[in-house]
């Protein structure tokens, strides 16, 4: 099963690399008030089903894939792929 | 009769560079630096052990945050639980702090820059095992050399470690946008520590300053007076 997990920076977390972003895309001439830099992980996933895959995953998160002080996580399950 | 010389382990990861230095400067300062591989999965008898810095597994995802699973982790971490002296410099003090020993995150600079260059420090406290060889409000002179140093606790937690004196070493002005200039802090139980800075690069004047000798000196100490008191 194939599951894509977004991470993050925090609301309220300083975020400087998305602060660069966002001046160079107003130097381009791009109207931007924020720009947020975050990561994804694509993952293939063996799981007999959708909720077991879900909570494998959320497992994968709190351990490695997002650090809880500073990062926000949202998994997506795409069903029927892989 | 010589007292004996305290053993400290310098752990060894991939991608680590300041592991040679870190043995380097602990023998010079009279102990047993012996190194210890990332996969080894026990400790040998040491009564201290260094995270020195580097880019552990290239850094990757985060920095710290896959060598927090080595093998040799687990070993420092139960180490640590049983009340072992552990120092964890630069990418070892991200380590620690992945590894959840350690509180707070260490994040890129605010700047986006890499820093390298010698940094006023202030000394919070003396009575911790790192840092008996300095005295309270001392300045000291240490490089940092990171791109990610950025030190961050939310409200509460920071409230929490200054009521409870966990912030160990500050930045005299800032450097990385580290919160409240924190550069070093240390556990609740007092025995583990990490900092930014790296001692083990200014342990003697040839190299622009001797300060960071009074912290890996302080370890030695404490490392030794542990070993005498187990005889």
């Amino acid at each position: 099963m194939r599951a894509t997990v977004l991470v993050r920076p925090k609301e309220g977390i300083l975020d400087p690399q998305g602060q660069a972003v966002e001046s160079s895309l107003r130097q381009l001439g791009f109207a931007v008030d924020e720009a947020r830099i975050g990561r994804v992980v694509d993952l293939e996933v063996e799981a007999a089903d959708a909720s077991t895959a879900r909570a494998q995953v959320e497992r994968m998160c709190e351990q490695l894939l997002a650090n809880p002080l500073i990062e926000s996580y949202e998994i997506e399950l795409l069903e029927g792929a892989g | 009769m010589t007292s004996p010389q305290p053993r400290i382990g310098v752990l060894r990861f991939p991608g680590a560079c300041d592991d040679r230095d870190a043995l380097w400067a602990l023998a010079a300062l009279d102990a047993d630096a012996v190194f210890v591989w990332h996969s080894d999965t026990e400790l040998p008898d040491v009564d201290a052990v260094v995270l020195p810095g580097g880019f552990s597994y290239g850094d990757y995802l985060r920095c710290g945050a896959i060598a927090r699973f080595a093998p040799a982790m687990e070993a420092v971490v139960d180490f640590a639980d049983s009340g072992g002296l552990v120092l964890g410099i630069c990418n070892g003090f991200q380590i620690l702090c992945e590894a959840g020993l350690l509180p707070g995150v260490l994040r890129r600079n605010e700047s986006l820059s890499f820093v390298c260059r010698d940094v006023p420090l202030t000394v919070e406290r003396s009575d911790t095992p790192f840092t008996t060889r300095c005295e309270e409000g001392q300045l000291l002179t240490i490089p940092v050399k990171h791109g990610e140093g950025n030190w961050y606790a939310d409200d509460d937690l920071y409230e929490q470690l200054e009521a409870r004196r966990q912030i160990l070493l500050r930045y005299a002005g800032p450097v990385n946008g580290s919160r409240n200039d924190v550069a070093g802090v240390v556990n609740e139980r007092g025995n583990v520590m990490g900092l930014m800075p790296h001692p083990e690069h200014a342990v003697d004047p040839l190299l622009g300053s001797a300060d960071g000798a009074l912290i890996l000196s302080s370890l030695v100490e404490s490392a030794r007076s542990r070993t005498l008191t187990a005889v």
